[in-house]
């Protein structure tokens, strides 16, 4: 009994330990395949903290290429050094909170604990928020003021701020010689400098970090085996044995290794791997305790799962054979918007001719169905605007690709062939 | 009062010795053989003839300068001597890193055979002090012992890159001389070789020219006495030296001895004689009419050296006493003499024994020598403290090139700043001194303005700054050369002096080892102190200000020009050196106030913060109007004008005319004109043409606008800005820096987008420089990496790194756009031709929710631009990047 109880506690401690390394909970220890970048910015945050240097700097990468993570990383062995941890102060800001400088004000002063410097009063207005701040900040210079690291996250979105005026107080500090700061901005936008005014962009250092990803299969493989295998310091060793090597096993095995691929090819960044691996590990149970190449097929399944194609296996039949007759129509009319009536003479004349399972419907019912499908959003009207048109004659368009009505019709259960005949069939 | 008696000038005469040997009738000149001199209190004249060799009059008066006499001439008038002489260089006029190329220590009396044709061999033939002489030691032979001291030996020739083995023949006498010099040796020929075309490339490059040197022989009518003695090191005497060469134009000093309010008017006769009939004229037509900007600018300066004086004169480790009644003793027709025993520490300094032969009366040491000494160092010092930025850089410098350090003032070891804080704090009144007698400058002569302009920026910066100059100072050369009145040129001269001056100092500096010699230059590119490239602007702006805050009136000037062309630095440059004249009681007292349009939230702040500027009161913005409307309409207190800078001012404008933006800017606008407000507007923006977009016409007829327009740095400029801040760093290759400042002056002319490439190469080559060990300066292959790094546009990267898929999809879009011959389709479109790549790739198809997944991620590095989100399969999809570019991409992959 105690053994199984110890199997169960390793295999939830692995779980566990593998959910938060995937759910981003923990930072990596090292970021993968970002050396150079990696000590481009530790360089120069280094040079702000120990030495002063004002500087900016944007990172600039996709979504999910690990911008964040790497800054994480930079920070943390920043504030490592014993010269820095109490020399820095770190504001932090994110362009989805701080939607516009007011709110960002409020946020740098008291990320800096300044709010209480202004005295017994509720701090004031924007106007001298502003003032209070650059003031503070210009009386700062390069020997004797902590630097301060700004970090704005989503920095395009900063620049549809009013005049861009945060960035431009920010980036003027930067370039004179006032409190030391860096600023440092992350963004997935590679256009992101278009979106500055003239005279921001000219206040702006042009250093820009790129993180691309030039990873190769076989890497992302590796990191795949790494993300799954269990540290040495894990409390069972046995256990963290049994399971490297099955995840060993698992990495070279054909079916893992062309959904691996097929993720690649999707997209390079970790962060949909992880979602992927993330769906695998919680099918890990005390009944098997490994990771077993049918969690990965499944959980590849789950996560490449057409959405529409889905919402597709829950209709009545009814609502499919109008799906189905609105696809005639688009072949017909070549993409031409439909209204509910002609998609009513399409079904008309499928059960006149072809159904033999398939009753009439009163045209009510039908209507009904097609409103259903309406409030699906698998059919929409084309103006969404208040139209004056009666519900029969308001012009519609499908939703659905020609390729997810047909898969659905093979998936759904138990569908009438006469259905599925009408379907394949070139016209209707 | 009558210390500063002893700063006057000993009177000299000039008279040629018998007729013209030859005349030059193109050149309108006549050729004499000799001259002679005579020292007023001296009862014998010293001749001087060809071929002999003479001390020049220099900005050193223990150390004048030391020439052969190779012609004498007169121009038509007869009034204008000139003669051509060939160089040589002390020891201490060697750059000092390049000292050490001589490989022993110089002999104390040895000079060398200056050989640079860059040079100017012309000079004022009335600055020539006397006689000297010189003595040929053959390379091998040890210096003679026991010689005089008055005797210089020459052994070897300087050609301002490398000590060579001097050939005797050159020291050889063209021919005969008539009247045999008192040295063995009879009358040279010009050594000069023939002209050189590397000549503007060094001059360029800020090697030494000997055209800096002689430009300060020219120039200085007064010279200064500068104690390099043992008490400090080397470095520091020769900052001083270059300090005082730079700042004290001989023009200024000549003005300021005559208007010094110290100085008894019966003297004034005196004094007027030495002076030539321009300066002379002039300065007693300044001396007659009211205070303008000019006299009073003179007044100042006198006070200031008296300041000077007064407070140095205890730290000064002998009285200047001593000297003083020594020359009363020795000298006793005039009390303005001032020729003096050389006392004390001479001994150390053997080449000041030069000035011991009777008729050379200026080469004493003075207590003014250690005066200037010790005063302008540390005003060289403050100032570097005072720029945060520049103190980043010297700070790198002090990291990096361990010669320096140990050689400049700035270095930062503990011991030196304790010396240097206590030298400051005493002398804390002086610092700024440097600035207001090039300032001073200013006044004098407009063109002299460029230069002084510098001079203002930040003192380390202009000393450094030789490089940039050195073009100019082939032009000033050349217009010396021709020889013209005296006082104009000499006043352009003396202006020029302090950026020329530290060529010497620009030398590159050799790096030691090779990871520190990797210069990093963190170029913060701090927008002020842009060192002199505006210089016009700065001019204009100067004199308007000053024009209006004399005549106490108002009035508007409206700059505008592209970011990072200086504009808000070369306006806060004016705006100092005005103050300091301020200062010094020179013009009316001004107050300076600045708002932002950018650092306000909205326009109506502007109120609240000028006011707040003004008074120290808080109110809201209306209330802050009505008190602004009631100060500027009621005659302005204690006659003091306002200047106000609006930078960004057109932020202040953005609310629409009816509103209060509209009535803000009437008032901007209307307030100058109005009688008595004493408001100066300078308002800072970057279009030229916002007054007539944004203002109707009756506002833009209050305006009466002034207007300026910055254009955006040349390459020549920009180069400037490099060079000055990299602070006599020889931390780039030539090339590298003519490719930086070509590369932005072609793109924007943007100075701060110029020096982040700068620091940006510098970062690479620091960081290369660890494995490769190669020269250790920043060359070309780190430029072109910053550059590329900085200016090439990111997508080709981004498409070549994405993934299989997201390719694909660049590629169905491609395809799908020449399909429909249009330049924008649905995803419904594109994703049809996606699936089809996949099958031809022989991948798997994706569906329609990974297939927008792609879509949307490369949307959202805005690779393709996507529009309608919520349209789903009707996603309307357009290129970002140009189709040959995706092909290009994706071909090279």
């Amino acid at each position: 009994i105690s053994d199984r109880k110890a199997t169960v506690n390793s295999s939830d401690g692995a779980q566990k330990l593998l959910r938060e390394r995937l759910c981003h909970q923990k930072l990596p220890d090292q970021p993968v395949g970002l050396d150079s970048q990696y000590k481009h910015l530790l360089e120069l945050l280094r040079r702000t903290a120990v030495h002063g240097e004002s500087n900016s700097v944007l990172i600039v990468g996709p979504r999910g290429s690990g911008k964040t993570m790497l800054l994480g990383c930079v920070l943390r062995e920043l504030m490592s050094l014993r010269e820095v941890q109490k020399n820095v102060l770190l504001v932090e800001l994110n362009g989805l909170l701080q939607t516009d400088d007011k709110i960002a004000l409020k946020e740098i002063t008291r990320q800096l604990h300044l709010e209480n410097v202004v005295g017994d009063k509720v701090f004031g207005s924007f106007a001298e928020n502003l003032a209070f701040l650059l003031e503070a900040l210009k009386k700062g210079d390069k020997s004797s003021s902590r630097p301060v690291l700004f970090v704005l996250d989503e920095f395009d979105l900063f620049a549809h701020h009013k005049n861009q005026t945060l960035l431009y107080n920010l980036l003027d500090v930067s370039q004179s010689a006032q409190t030391p700061v860096a600023v440092v901005g992350l963004t997935c936008r590679l256009d992101v400098l278009e979106l500055l005014e003239k005279r921001v962009k000219s206040r702006f250092s042009h250093r820009q970090i790129h993180l691309f990803s030039s990873l190769s299969f076989g890497q992302y493989v590796d990191v795949v085996r790494a993300q799954l295998s269990l540290p040495p310091d894990f409390p069972d060793p046995k256990f963290s044995d049994e399971w490297n090597h099955s995840v060993t096993k698992l990495c070279e095995d054909k079916t893992v290794e062309e959904i691996l691929r097929r993720n690649f090819n999707g997209s390079k960044d970790f962060r949909s791997l992880h979602s992927l691996l993330f769906l695998a590990v919680s099918r890990v149970s005390v009944s098997h305790s490994t990771l077993r190449e049918a969690d990965l097929i499944e959980a590849c399944r789950l996560i490449s799962a057409d959405s529409k194609a889905n919402v597709l296996h829950g209709l009545s039949i009814l609502e499919l054979c109008l799906i189905i007759a609105m696809k005639h129509l688009n072949d017909t009319y070549d993409g031409e918007p439909f209204n509910f009536q002609m998609v009513h003479n399409e079904f008309k004349k499928f059960i006149q001719r072809k159904s033999h399972s398939i009753h009439k419907f009163e045209k009510p019912v039908v209507m009904k169905a097609f409103e259903h499908l309406l409030q699906l959003e698998l059919v929409r009207p084309v103006d969404s605007g208040v139209c004056k048109v009666q519900r029969e004659y308001q012009l519609m368009r499908l939703m659905l690709e020609h390729g997810q009505v047909m898969e659905a019709l093979q998936k759904y259960p138990q569908c009438p062939t006469d259905v599925k005949q009408w379907a394949l069939s070139a016209f209707g | 009062m009558s210390r500063y008696i002893t700063r006057l000038r000993m009177r000299r005469a000039y008279k040629w010795n018998g007729r013209p040997v030859s005349k030059d009738r193109k050149l309108k000149r006549q050729y004499y053989e000799s001259m002679s001199i005579s020292v007023e209190g001296k009862t014998e004249d010293v001749t001087v003839s060809l071929g002999q060799y003479i001390l020049i009059e220099g900005d050193d008066d223990d150390n004048p300068f030391v020439a052969q006499l190779l012609k004498l001439y007169t121009d038509d008038s007869g009034k204008k001597k000139t003669a051509v002489v060939q160089w040589f260089v002390r020891t201490c006029e060697v750059p000092q890193n390049k000292r050490k190329l001589l490989g022993r220590h110089p002999h104390p009396q040895e000079i060398f055979f200056y050989q640079d044709c860059s040079c100017d061999n012309e000079v004022d033939g009335e600055t020539i002090l006397g006689a000297v002489q010189i003595e040929y030691v053959p390379v091998e032979d040890p210096f003679p012992k026991g010689k005089s001291k008055g005797i210089l030996f020459v052994k070897l020739l300087w050609d301002t890159k490398s000590f060579r083995a001097l050939d005797p023949e050159l020291m050889q006498p063209p021919q005969s001389s008539k009247s045999p010099p008192p040295s063995s040796r009879g009358p040279q020929t010009r050594a000069l070789p023939t002209p050189d075309l590397s000549v503007m490339k060094r001059a360029m490059s800020g090697i030494l020219t000997r055209g800096s040197m002689s430009t300060g022989k020219m120039s200085s009518s007064e010279a200064e006495s500068l104690h390099s003695a043992s008490k400090l090191s080397a470095a520091k005497a020769l900052s001083a030296k270059r300090r005082s060469r730079a700042v004290s134009g001989p023009h200024v000093r000549k003005k300021l001895d005559l208007c010094s309010p110290s100085k008894n008017m019966t003297r004034d006769d005196v004094l007027g004689e030495i002076l030539d009939e321009h300066t002379e004229k002039t300065l007693t037509s300044k001396l007659n009419t009211s205070p303008t900007g000019r006299i009073s600018i003179s007044i100042r300066l006198t006070r200031l050296n008296l300041n000077e004086e007064e407070c140095v004169s205890p730290l000064s480790s002998h009285s200047p006493d001593k000297p003083r009644m020594t020359a009363y003793d020795k000298d006793e027709s005039t009390s303005v003499f001032l020729g003096v025993q050389p006392f004390g520490d001479d001994d150390a300094e053997p080449l000041i024994s030069t000035c011991r032969t009777p008729r050379k009366r200026e080469a004493t040491p003075r207590s003014a020598g250690l005066r200037g000494l010790k005063a302008r160092t540390p005003s060289r010092r403050k100032d570097a403290l005072r720029e945060p930025a520049l103190a980043a850089l010297a700070e790198e410098e002090h990291e990096d090139s361990p010669v320096q350090t140990a050689a400049t003032p700035r270095s930062k070891r503990k011991s030196a700043q304790l010396v240097s804080s206590r030298i400051r704090k005493q002398l804390n009144l002086l610092g700024n001194t440097v600035d207001l007698q090039s300032d001073g400058v200013d006044g004098d002569d407009d063109d002299c303005f460029v230069p002084a302009k510098i001079d203002l920026q930040s003192s380390s910066d202009e000393e450094e700054e030789a490089k940039i100059d050195s073009e100019d100072e082939l032009i000033v050369k050349k217009r010396r050369g021709s020889g013209t009145s005296r006082s104009t040129e000499k006043t352009r001269v003396s202006a020029r002096t302090p950026r020329k001056t530290p060529s010497k100092k620009t030398a590159p500096a050799t790096p030691h080892t090779p990871r520190h010699a990797t210069p990093s230059i963190p170029s913060r590119s701090a927008p002020a102190r842009k060192p002199g490239n505006v210089l016009e602007e700065a001019r204009d702006i100067y004199n308007f200000v000053e024009s209006k805050v004399i005549d106490g009136t108002g009035g508007c000037m409206y700059i505008s020009g592209v970011p990072g062309t200086g504009k808000t630095a070369t306006v806060h440059e004016v705006i100092r050196s005005l103050q300091q004249s301020a200062e010094q009681d020179e013009i009316p007292h001004l107050r300076f106030i600045e708002i932002n349009g950018m650092k306000m939230t909205d326009p109506h702040q502007a109120y609240v913060q000028i006011l707040q500027k003004l008074t120290d009161q808080k109110a809201t913005p209306d209330h802050a109007a009505a008190l602004l409307e009631k100060r500027f309409s009621a005659p302005a207190p204690k006659k003091e004008t306002t200047v106000l800078l609006v930078d960004e001012v057109r932020h202040l404008l953005l609310v629409t005319l009816i509103s209060i933006g509209y009535f803000l800017f009437i008032i901007l606008f209307d307030w100058p004109t109005r009688r008595n407000a004493r408001l100066v507007v300078l308002t800072i923006a970057n279009t030229m043409d916002l007054p007539e977009r944004i203002m109707i016409n009756r506002v833009a007829s209050r305006l009466g606008l002034t207007r300026m327009s910055f254009q955006p740095y040349t390459f020549k400029q920009l180069q400037q800005i490099i060079t000055s801040r990299l602070n006599r760093v020889k931390a780039f290759e030539e090339d590298a820096l003519q490719l930086v400042s070509r590369k932005v002056a072609a793109l924007s002319g943007d100075a701060r987008r110029c020096l982040d490439i700068c620091r940006r190469a510098t970062e690479i080559c620091e960081h290369s420089g660890s494995q490769k060990n190669s020269s250790g300066l920043v060359g070309m292959s780190h430029v072109m990496e910053a550059l590329d790094e900085m200016f090439s546009s990111s997508y080709i990267a981004a498409i070549r790194c994405a993934s299989v898929q997201e390719q694909l999809f660049l590629r169905a879009v491609i395809a799908e756009f020449r399909r429909l011959g249009l330049e924008e389709a649905t995803f419904q479109q594109v994703f049809v031709q996606h699936q089809a790549l996949c099958r031809v790739e022989g991948l798997q198809p994706v569906n329609v929710s990974e297939g927008l997944t792609v879509c949307q991620r490369l949307g959202s590095c805005r690779l393709i631009l996507l529009e309608g989100s919520r349209l789903d399969l009707f996603l309307r999809i357009r290129l970002n990047v140009s189709q040959d570019d995706v092909l290009y991409a994706l071909k090279a992959d």
